[in-house]
């Protein structure tokens, strides 16, 4: 090797590829110069316009790029199908989560703070509560977050994959801790996740360390040729494996990694824990089935058992605890764990249709969640969002149409047909059946069942019970709401009664390139 | 053969009509009412001019429709009628209407809003409708687990006390049953899928797989668990006296006459054809709970205060029966069985809906609240007792045919089946009989004089209700074949699906002799 040849050489970057994760990371450094040069009044507006526009933009590109697959800038990140995919996903998610969390007409100034560094509970923040200030530091940290999603799902590297962890991650921790009320329960959530979290990334980043010791590599391609060629002993990979799987597993919300959840699902501000639900879900299971299936199948030793087994616990902790919630957001975070488990199920199919359907259950459970946390947002009583389950009892008599919706909604969960909760389910099953994991399909089936009785609860609670006197308004949303309950209700319908199109979409875009 | 496309109306036909009512004003209870009277009549006529047209010397399936749906998994809007389909579509066009008209008054009263009661009912006829007329597993299932939504609905914000618990004791059970169908459903199209190179849900298609011993078991048991919740067989069965106490009257009549014979069709359409070496493993199995079902129904009917919970109990008692008859494998037994799916509709559903104008008058449904009441209403205690008498299928009612014919069937092959059920019917008669003393016959109770309503006898509407039921239960009773013509081939084909034949009728070559 020759010096010359050692000098640096600017990889090669397909900057149409990349410029979904481009536009959005532009726009959020400019989001921040709105904040730090934009006057308080117009900061709102202009935002929620550059946030609009951003994702609108990368969608488009997103769709533009449909036919792409290529490794670019030096194959650090990969552009195919799935990651083309995801992407899409989550800038239209991300669309639909940013409507929620611009929506500013239920209560004055909106959901988030207006200054996060006030003392909680202080005079300055009874204040600043009642006051209609409002902070706007979560648009840019939204398209941070989602500019780091893009680039985790298709990082075709471990570290690269690692910042995109972290880019995205920091973002929610913030986010977390910006509700207008109860703050410290939102403050204490951050705290929480933010703690769990980084014990997480730590264990991911030793996770690395291990894989790269084992095959002196860091890309999936060349740990996957590594496993086949190396003769290294294997503990080192095993633990790899483990360590780096803890890390998307916990970002999964799987068993047993999934203790952070309800408390910050329940301390987050509604329409912050709504993106989490969707968006999160979509970053972590994009990554986790590109490590699993790039870098580790086809190889000669077996992951699923222990991936299996986790994926039994999540099932099984997410629907029977959630029998017990007495409050809807941690109802609804025990019903993503239990969620988390059947995506997993598809994930171990292990094939073309197993990537296919886990494509397909995170786009369809993506829609219904938002729009069911939209619906939370909107039942308020005078000191916010009433979410205890005991408050929702006579919704249905006070307003039939949100009660209808969400009973919908909960339908959908339940897996109903003609919802998107059904073809889900029915994808992700088929797949494992197909993929000889039938054990695993009998497990969702029963954790099904057992899940079935809280959603029916809450139906019973908002039209069998008469209301009582402290049954809570539903406040008449906004158009930026109403849009998200729309949009979450016909997605959940159609891709319930006419999955055909999305099933194609899924089908096509399922392979991955190395 | 007519190129009417008569199923997918029939089918699409109520829920638009539902859609329709729900968005009457609630202002105007009278217009939803007769808007929805309206649609199901003329659901109605469409079946009786399909009922027409249908060849039953022509092939088992007719009016066969099949329209892309989702292409990826193979499942297609299939629909199609054999004889027993198109049985128990007549029956579900004949009872709505009549619980339409029967339900008349009773939301009235009610906080709740009139117009979705009546969609709701028709919105249940649709997928009645939708789960008989499918030919496609797949919709079979998205019809068989929809079907939970508006009873729930029904039962949940229309029924009388412990309707909330009765409500979701009656959806988690169906749906505990419905998943694992699911799960067995999805076996099926992989183990289809695997030998057809193709993944598919056509029945067709799909009946006649080579399958594993230990795969055609567990797929049979995933089926018939969601069917014996359905139908209910013992010890599936403690669902169906809360949902049927607790559901208005028309909707129970709706329940107990047509929803769960879903049950016990989707064991002779599914079950059998599909997995016809479990269903012979299986099929002791069947016989020995639906004996227990027919014994048991009958000594807990025999113990009941509450008269629709009483009805409930014999329906119970009643699916034993269609149970052996199916199970005996024999064409008599299986007509049978179909028979009394049709007349069981009837029966039922007639004393269900004249139990509701009981219940109405007196504002109770126990029994100890009753006594005499045949003084005051004597048309009412009278067709109170010739549903009754339907009901423990005396001779010249149309039940009559078919318990003998399931009997008759049965006692062929087990004889000891045969006799063990022949019990039930001494059993039924006690409990009907026992049920008409103790409410309409005897010393007046003085207190059903002080109710007002307790003196007003059947209206016009409500004779309008019964009269096509019982007459039909009589004319069936006497000339049952334009039903049975329909029905045999459809049977026939079934059994030889599995691989059955009726045993010789030794006992005449021996007269013979």
């Amino acid at each position: 090797m020759t010096l010359a040849q050692e000098t640096l050489q600017l990889p090669h970057l397909d900057y149409g590829a990349l410029a979904p994760m481009l536009i959005l990371f532009g726009a959020a450094a400019v989001g921040v110069l709105f904040e730090a040069f934009v006057p308080r009044r117009g900061r709102y507006p202009v935002q929620l316009v550059l946030g609009l526009g951003s994702l609108i933009a990368a969608l488009i590109v997103v769709i533009v790029e449909a036919g792409t697959r290529e490794l670019t800038a030096d194959a650090a990140i990969a552009v195919d199908g799935p990651a083309l995919f995801l992407q899409g996903s989550l800038a239209a998610l991300g669309i639909v989560a940013l409507l929620l969390i611009a929506e500013r007409s239920l209560e004055p100034g909106g959901p988030f703070v207006a200054a996060a560094a006030v003392t909680a509970g202080t005079q300055a923040d009874r204040a600043q509560a009642a006051s209609e200030e409002a902070g706007t530091e979560v648009y840019p940290l939204l398209l941070f977050a989602l500019g780091g999603m893009m680039l985790f799902v298709s990082a075709n590297d471990l570290l690269t994959m690692f910042v995109a962890l972290e880019v995205f991650s920091l973002p929610l921790y913030l986010m977390c801790a910006l509700a207008r009320r109860r703050r410290l329960l939102s403050q204490e959530s951050a705290m929480k996740y933010f703690l769990l979290g980084s014990f997480a990334s730590a264990f991911f980043l030793f996770g690395i360390a291990m894989l790269y010791g084992y095959s002196g590599q860091i890309s999936f391609s060349g740990i996957h040729n590594a496993i086949q060629t190396s003769t290294n002993s294997t503990t080192l990979l095993y633990i790899g494996l483990a360590l780096v799987s803890l890390g998307l597993l916990f970002k999964a919300a799987a068993a047993p990694f999934h203790v952070w959840i309800p408390d910050v699902y329940q301390g987050a501000p509604t329409p912050i824990t709504a993106f989490m639900s969707a968006c999160t879900k979509v970053a972590a299971f994009g990554a986790l089935v590109r490590v699993l299936y790039v870098a580790f199948q086809g190889t000669d030793w077996d992951f699923r058992p222990v991936i299996g087994a986790i994926a039994v616990l999540t099932m099984l902790v997410g629907s029977i605890l959630a029998v017990t919630q007495t409050d809807i957001k941690r109802l609804l975070a025990y019903s993503s764990i239990a969620n988390a488990g059947y995506i997993l199920v598809g994930v171990l199919g292990l094939s073309k249709d197993g990537l296919s359907s886990t494509l397909f259950y995170l786009v369809t459970y993506g829609f219904t969640v938002i729009a069911a946390f939209a619906v939370v947002t909107l039942v308020r009583d005078a000191d916010g969002e009433a979410t205890h389950l005991s408050r929702w009892a006579g919704l249905g008599r006070r307003s039939p149409l949100y009660a209808g919706l969400f009973t919908f909604l909960m339908l959908a969960f339940a897996g109903i047909p003609l919802t998107s909760g059904f073809t889900g389910k029915f994808a992700v099953f088929a797949a494992a059946i197909g993929g000889g994991q039938s054990w695993l399909v009998i497990i969702g089936v029963v954790s099904s069942m057992i899940l079935a009785f809280p959603y029916l609860r809450v139906v019973v609670m908002m039209w069998l019970s008469e209301p009582g006197e402290t049954t809570p308004t539903v406040s008449i949303p906004g158009a930026l709401t109403s849009a998200t309950l729309a949009i979450g209700g016909i997605a959940t319908l159609l891709l319930g009664v006419a999955p055909a199109p999305l099933l194609d979409l899924t089908n096509r875009a399922a392979e991955f390139i190395r | 053969m007519s190129s009417f496309p008569y199923l997918s109306v029939l089918t699409g036909a109520p829920l638009v009509g539902a859609a329709v009512v729900a968005c009457l004003p609630r202002s105007r209870p009278q217009l939803a009412k007769t808007v929805a009277l309206i649609w199901s009549l003329a659901v109605l006529v469409v079946t009786a001019v399909m009922y027409a047209t249908f060849h039953a010397n022509g092939p088992r399936f007719q009016f066969r429709e099949s329209y892309q749906w989702i292409p990826f998994w193979g499942a297609r809007f299939t629909f199609e009628a054999d004889g027993i389909a198109l049985v128990m579509l007549a029956l579900i066009a004949l009872l709505v209407p009549l619980v339409i008209l029967a339900s008349w008054h009773d939301v009235d009263s009610s906080k709740r809003s009139v117009p979705t009661y009546f969609a709701l009912l028709l919105a249940l006829e649709f997928t009645m409708i939708g789960v008989f007329a499918a030919a496609d597993i797949f919709l079979f299932y998205v019809f068989f687990e929809i079907m939970l939504v508006p009873m729930y609905f029904l039962i949940g914000s229309y029924g009388g006390a412990r309707r909330q618990y009765a409500a979701v004791k009656f959806f988690l059970y169906s749906l505990v049953g419905g998943l694992l169908m699911l799960a067995a459903v999805i076996g099926l199209w992989v183990v289809g899928r695997d030998q057809l190179g193709h993944g598919t849900f056509d029945w067709h298609q799909l009946t006649g797989l080579h399958m594993s011993t230990t795969t055609e078991r567990w797929l049979f048991l995933g089926f018939f668990v969601a069917f014996a919740i359905k139908a209910p067989f013992f010890p599936f069965h403690t669902w169906l006296p809360d949902a049927g106490g607790a559901a208005p009257a028309g909707a129970a009549a709706l329940l107990v006459g047509v929803l769960d014979k879903v049950g016990t069709f989707g064991i002779l359409r599914y079950c059998l054809p599909l997995f016809p070496h479990a269903s012979r493993y299986f099929a002791p199995l069947g016989l020995a709970l639906a004996l227990v079902g027919i014994i048991y129904g009958a000594l807990l009917a025999i113990g009941q205060n509450d008269l629709k919970r009483l009805v409930s109990y014999t329906s119970i008692a009643h699916f034993g029966f269609i149970g052996i008859g199916i199970f005996a494998f024999t064409t008599q037994g299986g007509t049978g069985a179909v028979l009394y799916m049709l007349n069981h509709g009837l029966a039922t559903g007639l004393l269900f809906l004249v139990v509701g104008m009981l219940v109405a008058r007196r504002g109770s449904a126990q029994v100890s609240d009753f006594g005499g009441a045949g003084k005051l209403m004597p048309v009412l205690a009278g067709v109170f007792f010739i549903a009754g008498l339907a009901s423990l299928a005396l001779p010249g009612t149309s039940p009559f045919i078919s318990e003998f014919l399931v009997l008759l069937g049965t006692f062929t092959v087990h004889k000891t089946v045969a006799v063990i059920a022949t019990v039930g019917i001494i059993l039924a008669a006690s409990y009907v009989l026992w049920m008409v003393q103790r409410t309409t016959q005897g010393t007046l109770n003085p207190a059903l004089e002080k109710i007002d309503a307790m003196r007003k006898d059947l209206s016009v509407r409500e004779k309008v209700v019964v009269a096509p039921l019982i007459v039909l239960l009589l004319l069936l009773g006497f000339y049952p074949k334009p039903v049975t013509d329909v029905i045999n081939p459809a049977v026939k084909a079934t059994f030889s699906q599995i691989g059955t034949s009726d045993p010789q009728p030794t006992v005449a070559q021996g007269g013979g002799k």
